[in-house]
């Protein structure tokens, strides 16, 4: 029934993003997603008491912080139609490195946090730089890469590492208060900073543009004269980056550095992206989109805290079958245009 | 990857000698793709027995094998079931990450039978349990293959699906408990002997002569071999690829659905948190030390196998050393890379750039990946 509407579709999910005419059915996900948040929300609110207040929507945000910068990682790399399943280790081994320098190596944390996103945009560089050089799957790289780096965590300590650095601890607790006794935390301050930045490099620099040409056809982008090796290797450093400065980020929520944090968040960030309307095979998506993914993960997790019953592996079976749809839709969305590759 | 005779003139073997008859059999064995998978296990294994000195012991006792080397068999035996359903999909072109979770479901609606049962440890009810089990791993397959071959949709992707939400079915299943099974028929599964050899190993043994028997003495195996390799010359040429990748599939989830039986009968329990986590991750190194290509077109299953042990020995020789087991992650990602580059034609191209003649190249990265072993065992 859907053939005349599938190879419409596909002619209009491939023009140049950033341009105005982008087409109506790359925005249908994101619509989707931005109306089962509401749903969500407003469904909460009537069956919970104290679930309609603001203080719950930046709790999402208090929550997710973390997620939100490393699903931000993810999405630079999604975009170009890569993938990148390290970011979950990457996390973990960044709460261990500053958690090990702080407590036990008494470093401050002005000095660990430069290193430790120096190192995870290192990280991600290297892995990039195989990508590209050696033309390895994306996979299978990044996939030694987050063996590597939980491994690495391994070798710092089996054991968790609580902090009580107090200039830490200070950081970790500071409340920003607004109108009316509302509060976030400064995590959330620097997740939000990092999505204005993404959606800035990602929609007015050069470097966007390209990331979106590489994800929507690599051999085109090549031919037009597109750097395709530094975008590429650049944006697994954006990813790297990204994941590092999650795991500070997470080292303040948790005030702890351990080998087993961020288990399966890979997997959380690319639903996320899914969900925000990212395509997987690239070239189309918005990382605002990613940031309303990030939050309807945060509300099915608070939904099922709300209602008490639920056990937590619901999160799981819920978030996979929102994959499914999200996928499903976007298939529909975009026709049978790419083959399985 | 690069056919055998081609790499058969490039691949010497050091101080083979090159010409003469003999030399020609040399060179033949040089060239076979086996080799490298071979000479890494021998290494690891010595590297084993230069530390161990009774490893390569096996004795009988009670009429059951005992050794090291047996060890290493029964615990291989679910990773060589998973990596040998992985290596059809791959070959497809395809990959499955959800094997994980369906190891999980599988010994969590197992144990959940016999649990349930009156009588935990008659034949009527292990087979009732492998039933419900296996039926489950075909709709979990039938799922992935379906949005695979009808919707199109990537496999890390469709596949991926079933990984986030197995876990949680699996944890559904056993509501978030380790459930403890007691049945001699159950145990024989995973932990059992039977002909004095551990029944597991005999299992695998037998699914990897049966799939290889299939694959390799009718079309399927090439016919599976052209989805990956050439899409569409398989489609010109009349092959239904949608068929056969819902196939491979549903093969993939019932491998890793016996394999979660034994994983679950060996420890006589069931844990869906657990059980099975990062097995995908194992299976597709064996694969690709396996030497098979994850861009499809080709597949060995012997390799498979031989990389399926190389995994398994690496985690008992860091076991024997004892090296924090967690440890072993940072291996494996040596081993991903240095197998994924010297896999790579680009890699290949540079390298035999830059050393000139081939042969000292070849041997040289073969060199490189002992030394590796070496160096991290």
């Amino acid at each position: 029934m859907s053939t005349g509407f599938a190879t419409k579709a596909s002619r209009l999910t491939r023009p140049r993003p950033g341009a105005g005419s982008r087409g109506a059915s790359t925005r249908i996900p994101l619509l989707v997603t931005a109306v089962l948040l509401v749903a969500m929300f407003t469904a909460g609110s009537l069956r919970y008491d104290g679930f309609f207040s603001t203080q719950v929507v930046l709790n999402l945000l208090i929550d997710n912080a973390f997620l939100l910068v490393v699903a931000v990682g993810a999405t630079f790399v999604i975009l170009t139609g890569g993938i990148d399943l390290s970011v979950g280790s990457v996390v973990a081994l960044s709460t261990m490195i500053t958690a090990s320098l702080v407590e036990h190596h008494g470093w401050s944390l002005g000095a660990v946090i430069p290193l430790v996103l120096t190192i995870g945009a290192a990280g991600g560089a290297l892995m990039g730089w195989i990508i590209h050089t050696f033309e390895i799957q994306p996979f299978i790289v990044t996939l030694a890469g987050m063996f590597l780096a939980r491994g690495l965590c391994y070798t710092i300590s089996t054991e968790s590492i609580t902090i009580d650095d107090p200039a830490t601890v200070s950081i970790a607790q500071t409340r920003l208060y607004g109108s009316g006794g509302l509060f976030v935390s400064v995590s959330v301050v620097i997740a939000l900073v990092v999505l204005l930045l993404a959606f800035v490099v990602l929609h007015h620099t050069r470097f966007g543009r390209g990331v979106y040409a590489l994800g929507g056809n690599e051999a085109s982008a090549r031919l037009m004269g597109l750097p395709v090796g530094p975008t590429k290797i650049a944006v697994y450093a954006v990813s790297g980056l990204c994941s590092a400065l999650g795991g500070v980020l997470m080292t303040f929520y948790m005030l702890s550095g351990y080998a087993l944090h961020a288990m399966g968040m890979e997997l959380d960030a690319i639903a996320a992206t899914v969900i925000g309307g990212t395509l997987l095979t690239g070239g189309s998506g918005f990382v605002l989109g990613t940031a309303l993914g990030v939050l309807v993960l945060g509300m099915i997790q608070t939904v099922i805290n709300f209602q008490g019953t639920l056990s937590s592996w619901w999160t799981r079976i819920v978030i996979g079958g929102l994959l499914l749809v999200f996928i499903v839709l976007q298939r529909l969305m975009t026709g049978r245009r790419a083959e399985t590759d | 990857m690069t056919n055998p005779p081609d790499r058969s003139a490039r691949t010497g073997r050091p101080g083979a000698p090159t010409g003469a008859v003999p030399g020609a059999v040399l060179k033949r064995l040089a060239g076979h793709r086996l080799l490298w998978p071979s000479l890494v296990l021998l290494a690891l294994l010595l590297g084993n027995l230069a530390f161990t000195h009774d490893f390569f012991d096996i004795r009988v006792q009670d009429g059951h094998l005992y050794g090291s080397l047996i060890d290493i068999l029964q615990f291989g035996a679910p990773l060589i079931l998973v990596a040998l359903g992985m290596t059809m999909v791959i070959a497809t072109r395809g990959i499955d990450l959800s094997v994980g979770s369906t190891v999980a479901i599988a010994g969590a609606l197992a144990c959940e039978h016999i649990a349930g049962s009156a009588d935990p440890g008659s034949a009527g009810t292990v087979l009732g349990a492998v039933a419900v089990a296996l039926g489950v791993a075909v709709v979990l397959g039938l799922c992935n293959g379906l949005l695979v071959a009808r919707l199109g949709v990537q496999p890390i992707v469709a596949t991926l699906i079933l990984m986030v939400a197995g876990r949680g079915v699996a944890q559904l299943i056993t509501d978030g408990q380790i459930i403890t099974v007691r049945s001699e028929g159950y145990h024989l599964i995973g932990g059992g002997y039977w002909l004095t050899f551990p029944f597991a190993v005999l299992l695998a043994g037998a699914v990897v002569a049966l799939t290889a028997f299939v694959t390799r003495r009718s079309a399927l195996g090439l016919l599976i071999e052209s989805v990956g390799g050439n899409p569409a010359a398989g489609r010109l040429a009349g092959i239904r690829a949608a068929g056969l990748l819902t196939l491979v599939y549903v093969f993939c989830a019932l491998c890793a659905a016996v394999a979660g039986l034994m994983i679950s009968s060996n420890v006589q329990s069931a844990d869906g948190n657990n059980a099975g986590l990062w097995i995908e991750l194992d299976a597709i190194l064996a694969v690709v030390i396996g030497g098979t290509a994850l861009t499809g077109g080709r597949f060995s299953l012997g390799g498979t196998v031989l990389g399926a042990l190389i995994i398994q020995t690496l985690s008992t020789t860091v076991y024997t050393l004892g090296v924090p087991p967690q440890t072993t992650l940072v291996f494996k990602a040596f081993v991903v890379v240095v197998v994924c580059l010297v896999q790579s034609p680009v890699f290949r191209a540079k390298m035999s750039r830059r050393r000139g003649r081939p042969h000292t190249r070849s041997t040289g990265t073969a060199d490189a990946v002992g030394r590796q072993q070496e160096v991290r065992a």
